[in-house]
């Protein structure tokens, strides 16, 4: 089963307890894939137990991207939480391990 | 008026390489250079900092940046643009000075103040991030507004060789000498927000050029040791082509660009600065030689009429300890020596979580095939009051090798203040800015 990290870079921020992936198409062509495949739903399903609020996803055509904002992510927020990744930076290869 | 001003990001973060940006700034043939050295909780630890010392509050690797920089800015006739005087402008300013009269380079700095708003905060104005009000946070150290491009102004202004801040919105670094030179209104905006796009993929320096990007295989970038900092040319309407210096390390592509503009956008069709609400979605980046990215397309509507207040509380301390296990069954034994510290720790603090790295301290646990490690490390980390009780996390799990499982090696311990962050939003009214030059010229010294 391909995964989203053979079609997909993928890159994580942070805005206080907000974890915001960038998800980029490789090829112009694949963006379809992932505006069909990588649904809220799915990565809501896909990132459970992490993401624990409400996700947005804004669809960039012209960036074959989508913008993943991830609300109430980051246990309780960079600046106190006890995780040893408080960033959430190393979230982007997570989501890239999602299978499509 | 110009046609074309190159503008260099020469820092991502406080602590960034220094060499990379000296060489920026040698072959680079800048106009501007901007280090952006302030993250979300660097201002408040600076506040503690200045609590302390009068004269500190600054940036604490300023001297070393500027020692580094200043002959090469002078002989090359780059501004500097910087928010690294954190929590005191004016003591970074002073000193610069004082660093330029021990090279005995004329300099002349300007201070940007303002930004500072503890005295004005009011208390019962509710957070951003829960609506909760800003008292509930208390003690609170810091407050600071995110000031735009228009406060950097009478800096430019005034000719100062090096322009210090303290908490501007990162792109705003990169806006004010674009407004400085070209003459835009801030009322501009689709000038704006293209300026804004520059400044969003400029100003975390290395993460344009592949830093933060690099995954061997997939997404290669060479020589990553001497990684170059990224220059964009920008033109009178804010169309910019993004490059880097020709022998430097990394790679500036269509992807890497990419991923830095889509960098922490919590909405890519409305991106909030003190200067904009810039549009993205409508951004065009178009390779047109190796490591040269044009940049064009942002689209800016009005800029909000209340500024965001980055707002720094005590937050307690923090007890983390580690030790690592290996070989077969290494991860039952490292289970065993977390069962053994949840039993003794558990009742003691508000917070407290286990980790086993190497398996599942990232995401909670694997998403791939759960290939067994060779090694694993525990590590626990738990909220305390006071730096002693923090402090007992670590020596528990010290005295896991002589009462824990067996083979547990490599302990560590700490135990770290922490330093919370909240938001919140003021009326621009009551945030007002000011500029303060000093200077040193060589004939200063002849008394």
């Amino acid at each position: 089963m391909p995964k989203l990290y053979d079609v997909a870079h993928c890159r994580a921020g942070d805005k206080g307890n907000t974890s915001i992936l960038s998800l980029i198409a490789y090829r112009q062509e694949d963006y379809a894939l992932l505006v069909e495949r990588v649904t809220v739903a799915a990565v809501a399903e896909h990132l459970s137990g992490i993401v624990q609020g409400d996700i947005r996803r804004f669809e960039l055509p012209q960036l074959a991207a989508l913008q993943f904002v991830c609300e109430h992510s980051l246990n309780g927020g960079v600046t106190t939480s006890l995780a040893l990744d408080a960033h959430g930076k190393s979230l982007s290869f997570a989501l890239l391990e999602l299978e499509i | 008026m110009r046609t074309s001003l190159r503008i260099g990001g020469g820092a991502g973060f406080a602590g960034d390489r220094l060499d990379a940006p000296l060489y920026l700034a040698e072959r680079g043939a800048l106009d501007y250079l901007v280090l952006e050295c302030l993250a979300e909780r660097t201002i408040a630890l600076a506040q503690l900092r200045r609590r302390r010392d009068p004269m500190g509050g600054y940036d604490t690797r300023l001297a070393a940046r500027i020692e580094t920089l200043l002959p090469i800015l002078k002989s090359r006739r780059i501004k500097l643009i910087s928010n690294c005087g954190a929590a005191s402008p004016l003591a970074a300013a002073d000193a610069i000075v004082a660093v330029a009269r021990r090279l005995r380079i004329p300099v002349k700095v300007a201070a940007v103040t303002g930004d500072d708003v503890l005295a004005a905060l009011d208390l019962d104005e509710p957070t951003m991030e829960r609506g909760d009000a800003i008292s509930t946070y208390a003690p609170i150290i810091s407050a600071n507004a995110y000031l735009g491009a228009e406060a950097l102004l009478p800096a430019l202004a005034s000719g100062a060789d090096i322009v210090v801040t303290g908490r501007v919105a990162d792109p705003s670094l990169f806006v004010a000498p674009l407004m400085h030179e070209y003459g835009w209104s801030p009322h501009d905006v689709d000038r704006l927000a293209r300026g804004t796009a520059v400044g969003h993929l400029l100003e975390c320096a290395g993460q344009l050029c592949g830093g933060y990007f690099a995954d061997p295989g997939r997404k290669d970038i060479p020589d990553m040791a001497h990684l170059g900092f990224p220059f964009a040319d920008v033109d009178s309407d804010g169309n910019a082509t993004l490059g880097k210096v020709a022998g430097t390390g990394g790679r500036i592509t269509r992807a890497t660009a990419t991923e830095q503009l889509l960098y922490e956008v919590t909405d890519p069709y409305g991106y909030v600065t003190p200067d904009v609400t810039a549009d993205f979605s409508s951004v065009t980046l178009t390779e047109t030689a190796p490591d040269r990215v044009e940049v064009r397309g942002a689209r800016g509507r009005a800029r909000p009429s209340k500024l965001k207040v980055s707002v720094g509380y005590l937050a307690g301390f923090v007890g983390e300890g580690e030790i690592g296990y290996a070989g077969t069954n290494a991860i039952a034994r490292a289970q065993l020596a977390a069962q053994i510290l949840r039993e003794r720790l558990a009742g003691r603090y508000s917070e407290l979580r286990i980790d086993l790295v190497g398996s599942t301290s990232l995401h909670g646990r694997a998403f791939d095939s759960n290939e067994r490690p060779y090694e694993v490390r525990l590590r626990v980390a738990a909220r305390a009051r006071t730096p002693e009780e923090a402090a007992i996390v670590g020596d528990e799990v010290e005295a896991l090798y002589t009462n824990g499982p067996a083979g547990g090696g490599g302990t560590r311990k700490y135990v770290t203040e922490q330093i919370g962050i909240v938001s919140t939003l003021l009326d621009r009214a009551r945030v007002s800015t000011k500029v303060t030059e000093c200077e040193w010229g060589a004939h200063a010294e002849v008394v």
